[in-house]
């Protein structure tokens, strides 16, 4: 593959769940935490799942991921079923989960170093790529403690970014920021899905946040996990997290987990 | 340079200090020998080579038992923090031996390998390997899984992941391990050669043990400082460039 076909990458993964149940074992009783889940994801779409802590959307993405085996079902990526993790589907965590012992650039190429195929020069070359896409091609290398916390998730993302997967898994990744860096971030994640066209789920809690990035919004609710609706957001893009119609989709998306005990009514509370 | 300045102020205070306390005659010079005697003692046995050539046997035996202490601690180490099995028999027993002093063994050494290079050496792993042992258990241990699961989905497999990910994450606790596997290292072989008398080399202790022996305290001061030094040159030498880089990609300590 030449570096530029790497570049440009493949075309993003269709993705099938399909019926998929997992429960954990506790010592006092087993939690189910996801319940017949089914979803189906077009190539090269954005969905963000929603819902509170406890419905098990961390455990559908890990499932995703193939770091956790569903107890009924399956997940079938561009018609292969995923039996374990593998970089074609990066996983973006909450805490960037950088390796502390390598700089910006270290971590980027971990991935990368990873992938067969290419000569370790257009590794290099991919690497700082995607650190000059996310905007930090002056800090290459710096070390991950001298990062912000939105440039540290800004790594993450190049580094989940580099290797070419074709779906991008991010499982709350900016939950752990500062509102402005976060605004930053939601422009920035929206010019490079522009750019390079990835199936990604996102999971959050924060329904602005879903209406802002998703093409397709997930809503998912508790004990057992499951999932409730989903709202098609029909807008255009580069959307502005502080536009009115995004506000208008976010307290439609606050109703319906309302309505489906996803979390407490006023009432009820 | 106003630190080493201080430091070496520091220093000369300590000996001043000494020096007077030998003037003041409190206690007899047999007991407190001047300094300039100790002085004179190190320089004589410097110059007629018994001081080098002691050190070096010293020497010689501890790096030689360290690395085999390291060699099996290290391995040994990763495989309890791996497997409940491992961690419920060779764990405990590390756990225990690690409380055991090393000197403990010496009687048993003595029997088994007869007064050999092979007993010291015996001795010299035995006080070292488990505090390695439990030191890198501890590291692997402490490793956030978050690191372990996001190499698992860029493609990394089982020995992929103990190489570049699990070794580099409990770095900082192995170099603190391997530093402390140092000082009982050393203080396993001083013990040792303090109580036997090996023919085959003629190290530090023995230096310091004829040196009661004959009451020349000059001689037993100048070879705890000759330790002390060695001590601190291995610091300098074999740790500092390690814990300056874990400190500089971890962000930890001062700068």
């Amino acid at each position: 593959m030449s570096l530029q076909e790497e570049l440009q990458g493949p075309p993003p993964a269709k993705l099938i769940v399909e019926h998929v149940s997992k429960w954990f074992r506790q010592k006092r009783h087993n939690v189910h935490a996801l319940d017949d889940v089914s979803l189906e994801v077009a190539e090269g779409e954005f969905i963000v799942i929603v819902g509170p802590s406890g419905c098990g959307k961390s455990t559908l993405l890990d499932i995703i991921a193939g770091l956790e085996k569903p107890d009924k079902g399956q997940v079938m990526a561009d018609n292969q079923p995923v039996l374990h993790p593998g970089r074609h589907r990066l996983v973006m965590f909450q805490e960037s989960a950088l390796f502390p012992w390598l700089n910006a650039f270290g971590n980027v190429m971990f991935g990368l170093k990873l992938k067969p195929g290419l000569r370790n020069s257009e590794r290099r070359e991919v690497a700082k790529f995607f650190l000059h896409l996310v905007g930090l091609e002056k800090f290459m290398q710096a070390n991950v403690h001298e990062l912000s916390g939105g440039m540290k998730q800004r790594v993450a993302l190049a580094r989940a970014l580099a290797p070419n997967p074709r779906v991008l898994l991010m499982d709350e990744p900016f939950a752990a920021l500062d509102a402005m860096t976060r605004e930053q971030l939601y422009g920035d994640i929206q010019r490079i899905w522009e750019k390079r066209r990835k199936t990604i789920i996102f999971v959050t809690h924060n329904v602005r946040e879903a209406a802002c990035l998703a093409d397709r919004v997930v809503i998912m609710s508790p004990t057992p996990g499951r999932i409730r609706e989903v709202f098609k957001i029909a807008l255009s893009r580069p959307r502005d997290f502080n536009s009115i119609e995004i506000a208008q989709h976010a307290s439609k998306l606050t109703a319906a987990l309302k309505e489906h005990g996803a979390i407490a009514a006023a009432t009820s509370s | 340079m106003r630190r080493t300045l201080l430091a070496i102020l520091f220093f000369v205070a300590l000996v001043a200090i000494w020096a007077a306390l030998v003037r003041a005659q409190i206690w007899s010079p047999i007991l407190l020998p001047a300094p300039e005697q100790v002085g004179e003692y190190i320089l004589h046995a410097l110059k007629d080579g018994t001081l080098l050539s002691a050190a070096s046997v010293t020497l010689r035996r501890l790096l030689l038992g360290y690395a085999i202490g390291l060699a099996i601690g290290l391995p040994l180490g990763l495989l309890t923090a791996s497997s409940k099995f491992i961690e419920d028999t060779i764990g405990v027993l590390a756990l225990g031996l690690q409380t055991l002093p090393s000197v403990c063994w010496v009687p048993l050494a003595l029997l088994w390998f007869g007064q050999t290079e092979s007993a010291m050496l015996f001795v010299v792993i035995m006080g070292t390997v488990w505090s390695v042992v439990i030191a890198t258990d501890t590291g692997v241990r402490t490793i956030p899984p978050i690191y372990a699961r996001a190499a698992r989905t860029m493609g990394s497999n089982p020995l992929h992941k103990w190489v570049y990910v699990i070794l580099p994450a409990s770095l900082p606790f192995l170099v603190s391990g391997m530093k402390q596997g140092w000082a009982f290292a050393w203080r396993s072989l001083m013990a040792a050669e303090i109580y036997v008398t090996i023919l085959t080399g003629f190290g530090l202790g023995h230096l310091l043990h004829y040196g009661r022996e004959l009451n020349a305290m000059d001689q037993v001061i100048a070879i705890m400082l000759v330790i002390v030094f060695i001590g601190l040159l291995a610091d300098k030498i074999l740790f500092s460039p390690w814990e300056r880089f874990l400190h500089r990609r971890w962000g930890t300590g001062r700068t």
